[in-house]
């Protein structure tokens, strides 16, 4: 059976994975600030309070950590709440209910309930709004046993990891960088579902791994791209979900090429990049490195208004591209 | 000043033309001016690609800004909000070092760090605009903390939208400055919407001054867009705090002629409600008016001071033009406090 593919936006993407859990299934609604008659900040529900009524689309009060906790309450009892922060810096408002009740409540009551609620935080920095709405935050998150945290870099995924976000039992956390919602790519029609826990090799390659997140995919492939014009084959691996981690495809990618650099717009420590890093020095791949591995991360400090700053504080192409040729060619 | 003030008792005036001498008045109709004006050449300047990133504006709220800051000396402080242009230059900020601001260079009030949605200016006691809705209100409950530990006679007065009252942190910060009695003013601006949520859908009581008996505070409600009612209730909550017996929230009831921020197609609310507002309700109209029926200002003198604005504008711009971009070598400073050399 063949099944249509058109060209989508990310954000058509993830409108469109809304309306077919909504149509499936009575249970499945949308909170958020503004996602009614404005269509969302970044006009991700658009028009599905039009469909489905302000009675599944509903625009809550600017109340985060309330909103949050009420997206949580009613995944607890029967519902299926999914729940638009209107950026992701306003995780910050409602981390308690994230962090002390959505994760741990399942653990905490001895498995008898689960918390089926999924949570969308459009992410990250490049349209000069400068230090409170700029973050990429999914690092947090990412450290609270009890949550699931994505970060689909392409139409098609975010599509797909939405749908089988809806259809987890447990909470998860989607990050999508704000510069991904107008780029395009192919997306099938109907129901699908991309597996949470799954990274998925880009390009193949046997110089170089470069294990990137979110938008630092594109990024990543395009200095591969570069590089292959040098003979320098690299491997661009996107890692879609930073919890649960898929070990397997980073060490046999590791095993294969011996080399890794770690893309990441979030701040460089403490953070997704020294996770990987440490996965690989405790796994076996650790005996096949044959260079020490290299971070790109954001800079450490808050994101600037003035753009030429704000470009220079996450990774760009061509600091992408100079780091991996050093790497390949064994210059430190 | 003495005589006009008794002058005007004895005319029943309203409180503005009791209260402050005609250069005063024409002062404030200056910076009504001022701020419109400041707000039109950035969202041109917008346009034009000169600033990035987004705005929020606040024409139509002049009259709010103005009264709200007249009985502000320059060492009292505020805190301001995501549509904070009108209560900095309200406050005394030079609109030169905040076009330099939007234009992301060193000569700007954070050096080209913050933008609009910070703009600040410590100096004359603007602690800063805030990306984060009601993120300014307990701040503002802390400078009063200080005022009233260093015993320096400051006054703080925090401004935050309707859209802030639904926030966790507004509560919490009404009843800490109640219960320790600070010398804070609370000042909704109710523009009617946070973003495109109107208060009927977004707040459980009519009138956000409501909320204030539930903090055991005054609740005063003014027409955001008449100068003179809004200087009134700001004096006498700012003589309550100064006289150590705690706080007020003000509801100052306005409304913004644009959209939210620059990317609003406007689908909350109508046409004509936009337009009513600004053909009967324009808070400078409106005092243009008040101005020349009590005789402090004829045509003449509107026409010097919109010129004179207009040639602060023009002047404001090109000095922003002018200033150097931040060194990408500079990224990194400010995040702490560099040593004291
Ligand atoms: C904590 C938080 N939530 C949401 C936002 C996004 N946001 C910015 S301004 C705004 C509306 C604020 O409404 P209001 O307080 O009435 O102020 P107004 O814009 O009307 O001046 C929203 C939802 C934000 N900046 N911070
Ligand atoms: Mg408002």
């Amino acid at each position: 059976m063949d099944v249509a593919v058109r060209e989508l936006s990310y954000s058509q993407a993830i409108q469109e994975a809304m309306a077919i859990a909504m149509e499936a299934d009575e249970r499945v609604i949308l909170m958020g600030e503004d996602i009614g008659v404005y269509g969302g900040a970044f006009q991700v529900t658009g028009d599905l309070v039009e469909r489905f009524g302000p009675d599944r689309v509903m625009d809550t009060p600017i109340s985060e950590l309330g909103g949050a906790g009420v997206a949580v309450g009613a995944a607890v009892t029967g519902l299926r709440p999914i729940f638009e922060f209107q950026f992701s810096d306003f995780a910050t408002l409602g981390m308690e209910q994230i962090v002390n009740q959505a994760a741990k409540m399942r653990f905490m009551l001895g498995g008898e309930v689960s918390v089926p609620v999924v949570m969308r935080f459009p992410a990250g920095s490049g349209t000069g709004a400068a230090a409170q709405h700029s973050q990429s935050l999914e690092a947090w998150l990412a450290h609270v046993p009890g949550l699931k945290v994505i970060q689909p870099a392409t139409p098609h995924d975010v599509k797909g990891m939405l749908l089988a976000a809806v259809a987890d039992p447990d909470p998860v956390m989607i990050f999508e960088h704000k510069l991904l919602y107008k780029m395009k790519g192919p997306v099938p029609e109907g129901h699908y579902t991309v597996p949470i826990g799954k990274a998925e090799v880009r390009r193949e390659g046997r110089d170089l791994t470069i294990v990137a997140t979110s938008i630092m995919v594109h990024k990543a492939l395009e200095a591969a791209e570069t590089l292959a014009g040098e003979g320098i084959d690299i491997e661009v691996i996107d890692l879609r979900t930073i919890r649960p981690i898929d070990r397997e495809t980073v060490i046999a990618s590791v095993k294969k090429t011996s080399r890794l650099l770690c893309v990441y717009e979030a701040v460089k420590t403490l953070g997704i990049g020294a996770e990987i890093s440490a996965m690989i020095a405790e796994s076996e791949a650790f005996d096949y490195l044959d260079a020490p591995i290299v971070r790109l991360g954001g800079a450490e400090t808050p994101i600037p208004y003035n753009p030429e700053l704000e470009k220079a504080a996450v990774p760009q192409v061509p600091g992408i591209i100079a780091a991996a040729r050093d790497l390949a060619k064994g210059v430190r | 000043m003495a005589t006009a003030k008794k002058a005007a008792e004895q005319s029943n005036l309203p409180f503005a033309y009791t209260r402050y001498s005609h250069e005063q008045l024409k002062d404030v109709l200056r910076k009504m001016y001022l701020i419109r004006r400041f707000e039109e050449g950035a969202e041109d300047s917008y346009m034009r690609g000169l600033i990035h990133g987004t705005m929020h504006l606040s024409i139509g709220q002049e009259a709010s800004a103005m009264g709200i800051c007249m009985p502000l000396t320059d060492e009292d402080q505020i805190t301001s909000t995501h549509r904070g242009h009108g209560h900095s230059i309200a406050k005394g900020a030079d609109v030169k070092k905040m076009f330099a601001e939007f234009f992301g260079k060193t000569t700007g009030y954070c050096k080209g760090r913050g933008g609009s949605m910070h703009i600040a200016d410590v100096s004359k006691g603007n602690l800063g605009a805030n990306g984060i809705v009601a993120g300014g209100i307990p701040i503002a409950v802390g400078a009063a903390l200080s005022a009233k530990r260093l015993g320096n006679g400051k006054v703080v007065v925090s401004f935050f939208g309707d859209g802030a009252n639904n926030e966790g942190a507004f509560h919490e910060s009404l009843n800490m400055a109640s219960i320790w009695k600070l010398p804070v003013i609370f000042v909704c601006e109710n523009n009617g919407y946070g973003m495109s949520t109107s208060t009927a859908r977004s707040t459980a009581v009519a009138n956000i001054a409501d909320r204030a008996a539930a903090y055991s505070m005054p609740g005063v409600i003014v027409d955001g867009n008449n100068f003179s009612e809004v200087a009134e209730a700001s004096h006498a909550a700012i003589e309550r705090a100064r006289a150590g017996e705690g706080p007020t929230l003000i509801e100052s009831k306005t409304y913004r002629y644009r959209g939210h921020s620059k990317s609003d197609r406007n689908r909350y609310r109508t046409k004509e409600e936009i337009e009513d507002w600004m053909t009967n309700r324009d808070p400078i109209a409106l005092f243009e008016t008040e101005l020349k029926e009590f005789g402090v200002i004829d045509d003449h003198g509107i026409e010097a001071i919109r010129e004179d604005v207009a040639r602060e504008i023009a002047a404001g711009i090109e000095y922003a033009k002018e200033g150097p971009m931040p060194e990408i070598s500079d990224l990194a400073r400010f995040v702490y406090t560099e040593e004291v050399a």
